[in-house]
């Protein structure tokens, strides 16, 4: 097991003047669990401070925890460590080979004349000596702890050929119990600089992301009943798009972020519907007695797959953007909900019912070769990790709700916390450009 | 508007059921069987016996809906796992709410659908909007006109009793009729 790492949340100027004043410091603990099989072998120095830097940050720390939470490399413990170069003139490669390491990253940390810091760092191929990558990531003072998570990205990414997901964030919903204030928050994907959305005394519901990453849909009960909001995160300026009659759920951003699909009541009994958001057209994709709900965009914004009990049980159906007939998806078991693609559209990731218990299961596009994801009892809301190595989902430890992360390729899990309370509803940002 | 509350402890399942938001302690929640639910009625013709209203100024400070020997002091009908289908069992206690809400001049009622814990938020929140609407279309087809009902969903995020066991999930699978 790796070492917990604590931090207290930053404290947040609620953009929505909602009250949040008394709320105290929300910690976030993330553990990282099971064993990290097959997981390649990466020392990560510590950045020397030249020209007297002094960041408040140890960058090369942050590197490796991402690396390791990302289940395919294994840092280096640092006490292992013999030598602590920060240049490739000072790395004696022959030391690394024989501590068996894969991969080696050095760097330093200047300030910049303009204030903030130049963060040099290199990647080297441990066998043969060469260099794979060198860059330089500038950064405010405050924004190291992110200049962290690029760097992290880069070497992901060249060491593997995919996008990291380091720099991303996270939406979730947290309550303290039942008689508490509802938070949409959203943290770091490792956690940290967790800050309050929206904050109400009535519940909140199914963040979800616009395609930029710059905004979250979602649906709070403030004005009595469910609506959907969508929210621009710099500015707190936010809309209320839709507060029909009945029910006003499931918001999902088309990948072109043009249109928000939904659920609503409002012709009697639960359809999806897309409002454009330009226009503000709104148009009724399906039309079933039954409950039709939790749409979600295909990567090509040409097809939506939504739940539907219109066969007798919640099952997952399909059905061409432009609207027409739904073709069923899922056929194993009895209660397959709320399904997403894989960002490359080769997946999908649900919850399902099997002997009681509600687990994720990620199958192929037409809801075949099952692969169960998560181990709980009363498992939700599974979420794609914007380079699809990765699955955050809602579950439960001792009762309380919990989000808990797989990576695809290992079997290492690690699980966000806050200290009290229930954390819920985690909705993975897309990658940030 | 608050919404409101009932606690009264000599009647401890109804107090449990009752009891959000209420200070007291509430005693372990019952399992709301028919058979209990039954029992715990006066017999007799309920409808016959609800008076008619005493107009719009309340002279009673308990009104029927707060009396615990009314007929119309229960106000939750419970549903079995993932169907808005109206058990036969709560047959008797709507159409006493509907009879009371057609006869009473002025008043309003919003059904609360609700869920337990078990699936997705979402799933559940359209499950509690059909047993909303369930209990709207059997209360009109007794007679009450539309306009004075007001159905909506909290699906599984507002559960009457939190934990997790096959009796805390009997107790939140429910439309609660709010006056």
């Amino acid at each position: 097991m790796q070492p917990q790492c604590v931090l207290t949340a930053l404290r947040f100027t609620a953009l929505l003047a909602t009250l949040v004043t008394g709320t105290t410091q929300a910690k976030l603990t993330i553990e990282i669990t099971g064993g990290v099989e097959g997981a390649q072998p990466i020392a990560v120095v510590p950045f020397g401070n030249v020209d007297g830097a002094k960041p408040n940050l140890d960058i090369a720390d942050v590197v490796a925890a991402d690396l390791a939470r990302s289940g395919k490399f294994k840092p280096m413990p640092r006490r292992e460590m013999l030598m602590t170069p920060h240049r490739e003139e000072d790395v004696d490669i022959r030391e690394w080979q024989l501590l068996a390491m894969n991969s080696l990253v050095v760097g330093e940390v200047a300030p910049r004349s303009t204030g903030g810091y130049d963060i040099r760092f290199l990647l080297l191929d441990v066998f043969s000596g060469k260099r794979l990558l060198v860059d330089t990531v500038s950064s405010t003072t405050k924004g190291l702890r992110n200049a962290a998570h690029r760097i992290a990205d880069a070497i992901y990414e060249d060491l593997t050929g995919e996008p990291g997901i380091f720099a991303t964030r996270i939406a979730y919903v947290t309550s303290a119990g039942r008689q508490s204030r509802v938070a949409l928050r959203v943290a770091d994907a490792d956690g940290f600089n967790a800050q309050t959305i929206v904050d109400s005394a009535e519940p909140i519901m199914s963040p979800a992301w616009s395609p930029d990453a710059r905004k979250l849909a979602y649906v709070s009960f403030e004005g009595r009943q469910s609506a959907i909001y969508v929210q621009d995160l710099a500015s707190g300026r936010r809309e209320r798009v839709a507060s029909y009659e009945g029910i006003n759920s499931s918001p999902a951003f088309s990948p072109d972020g043009g249109k928000l699909a939904m659920t609503l009541s409002k012709d009697g009994n639960p359809d999806i519907y897309v409002l454009d958001l330009a226009s503000r057209q709104l148009t009724r994709l399906t039309d079933h007695y039954a409950i039709d709900t939790e749409p979600a965009w295909s990567p090509d914004g040409s097809q939506l797959v939504f739940t539907s009990d219109r066969g007798g049980k919640p099952q997952i159906y399909r059905v061409a953007a432009t609207g027409g007939v739904a073709q069923r998806v899922t056929f194993e078991g009895d209660y397959n909900a709320a399904a997403s693609y894989a960002p490359n559209g080769n997946a999908l990731i649900m919850v399902t019912r099997a002997a009681g218990r509600f687990r994720v299961v990620m199958t192929d596009p037409n809801g075949g070769s099952r692969r169960y994801i998560s181990n709980g009892n009363l498992d939700e809301s599974p979420s794609f990790a914007p380079n699809g190595n990765m699955v955050i989902y809602a579950t439960q430890t001792n009762g309380r709700g919990v989000l808990a992360a797989t990576p695809l390729s290992s079997g290492a899990s690690h699980r966000l916390s806050r200290d009290a309370g229930e954390v819920r509803e985690p909705a993975w940002s897309p990658l940030l450009r | 508007m608050s919404k409101p509350r009932f606690c009264i402890p000599a009647v401890p399942l109804l107090a449990a059921l009752a009891v959000a938001g209420c200070a007291l302690q509430p005693p372990p929640p019952q399992p709301p069987s028919a058979a209990e639910l039954d029992a715990m009625r006066p017999s007799g013709d309920r409808a016959a016996e609800i008076p008619e209203p005493a107009g719009l100024e309340p002279r009673e400070p308990l009104s029927l809906l707060d009396d615990p020997n009314s007929p119309l002091y229960n106000k939750i009908v419970y549903f079995d796992y993932d169907t808005a289908e109206i058990p036969a069992s709560a047959s008797e206690l709507l159409r006493t709410h509907a009879a009371y809400i057609y006869r009473t001049p002025g008043v309003s009622v919003a059904l609360e659908g609700h869920t337990d814990e078990r699936g997705t938020r979402d799933y559940n929140l359209a499950l509690g909007d059909r047993r909303a609407d369930a209990v709207q279309r059997f209360l009109v087809a007794e007679g009450v006109p539309p306009e004075k009902l007001r159905p909506l969903s909290y699906g599984e995020e507002r559960p009457a009793e939190p934990s997790t066991s096959e009796r805390a999930w009997a107790l939140n699978r429910r439309v609660e009729l709010v006056y």
